[in-house]
């Protein structure tokens, strides 16, 4: 078995980590999934919340990530995120923004059948208290 | 003959043409650079992005119940063009033979009796486009006053596309635009976004991952309903990036050909001031030449 796994988290804009990594801790759509080494392949869609990696079982990055999908293979954990961002440059008005973008869209699809974007936009409301429960 | 003094304006006014110029091109130089830097940083989201895509695509593949964004209407009888080009122009050949190209295409789309249908994106685009096919565009974007193109830019466009596409407004959405192959070559290119063209797995895919089963979570379906929506933004995102590079280029090369050619006019119009002056003197030499002999 080889030894960890590369966690690739990349955004449209640019490619934001790509390391070595003990275990990859990533939000999913239902329930948060650590991936470690050796993980069965699995690709999983994901809720606005924290990517975290682990290297001997200290935390060593931190993403905040706005949606997108992850990929798991038993040597790799892609995460192909809509909007990534290392913790600490999520300020407080970075958060608001996307909270209330997101708030937007939800009472806008509010009539429309656009189900899976309103179930998004109402995962991203909940960025906030998903950071501050951090804190 | 022209007047001394009429040659040195025009000697002066080229000059100053080729100061503007040249500017330009150390503008474009350095716009292309971040240009293609910025399409570099995209590039690993587009490829990981496909990856994922085209291991969805294979298991959902032939399934009477396949997202139609991936499979398309099953009829090829409407058409909608995204034409990209440049909001300047400047840039030598970049938005005419672009535009070309789309005329060609939408004629030969008529001429077979479909139904077409613009999205330009430039406003270049727009103003070439608008004489021929005006009654065509259904939408026009522009980027005037943005210094970058920015990845929500892209999605605004594949929210008309989408919307478009839920109003069952058109069977195959095409992307025209000039893809980016060096600095001095631009070719307009066309792709197909809808039905989306899935990359077949590549020999080096197959290699690293063999016969990988995913687990999907949630459902096959409701991945792929999320993906395939990303997947024309991001499409779309590369296309703008490339064409914003192949306008750059172009410009950089249109100003480098007008520096040179201002060069060679002011060579030109110096050795004719010089010989101008040259016949000025030898007259007056002349004239009180044959002036002193007479008397």
């Amino acid at each position: 078995m080889a030894k960890g796994l590369t966690l690739e988290i990349v955004s449209p804009e640019e490619l934001l980590l790509s390391e070595r990594v003990d275990m990859a801790i990533i939000p999913a759509v239902e329930g948060d999934i650590g991936a470690l080494p050796g993980h069965a392949p699995m690709i999983v869609s994901l809720r606005a919340g924290l990517v975290r990696a682990q290297v001997a079982g200290t935390t060593v990055h931190e993403f905040v990530v706005v949606g997108g999908f992850a990929e798991i293979t038993p040597e790799r954990c892609t995460v192909v995120a809509t909007e990534a961002v290392p913790v600490a440059a999520a300020t407080a008005e970075w958060i608001e923004e996307r909270v209330r973008a997101a708030e937007a869209v939800y009472s806008r699809t509010a009539t429309t059948d656009e189900v899976e974007v309103r179930e998004d936009a109402l995962r991203q409301t909940q960025l906030g208290s998903v950071l501050q429960a951090r804190v | 003959m022209p007047s001394l003094k009429s040659l040195r304006t025009r000697i002066n006014s080229v000059k100053s043409t080729r100061k503007i110029t040249q500017a330009m091109k150390m503008v474009a130089a350095s716009k292309l650079k971040r240009a293609q830097t910025q399409a570099q940083a995209a590039r690993p989201y587009a490829e990981r992005m496909e990856r994922m895509l085209g291991s969805l695509a294979a298991s959902v593949a032939g399934r009477p119940d396949a997202p139609r964004l991936l499979v398309g209407t099953g009829r090829a009888d409407r058409h909608l063009l995204i034409v990209m080009a440049a909001d300047r122009g400047l840039c030598g050949a970049f938005n005419s033979s672009l535009v070309r190209f789309a005329r060609t295409r939408i004629r030969t789309l008529l001429a077979e009796g479909k139904e077409v249908r613009l999205i330009t994106v430039g406003r270049r685009a727009r103003d070439l486009l608008r004489r021929d096919h005006g009654k065509l565009i259904v939408d026009s974007v522009t980027f005037i006053g943005k210094s970058r193109i920015s990845f929500s830019d892209a999605q605004a466009i594949a929210g008309k596309v989408r919307e478009l596409f839920d109003q069952d407004a058109f069977d195959v959405c095409a992307l025209i635009y000039n893809h980016f192959k060096s600095v001095i070559s631009q070719v307009p290119t066309e792709q197909t976004l809808v039905p989306a063209a899935i990359p077949a797995a590549t020999e080096e895919a197959a290699a690293t991952s063999p016969v990988a089963i995913y687990e999907y979570e949630p459902s096959e379906e409701e991945i792929l309903a999320r993906l395939l929506p990303e997947n024309l933004s991001v499409q779309i995102y590369r296309a703008l990036l490339d064409s914003a590079a192949g306008e750059q280029g172009a410009r950089m090369a249109a100003m480098d050909n007008a520096t040179r050619n201002a060069g060679k006019m002011i060579a030109k119009l110096t050795l004719a001031y010089n010989r101008q002056r040259q016949a000025n003197i030898t007259k007056e030499l002349i004239e009180i030449i044959s002036g002193a002999e007479a008397v």
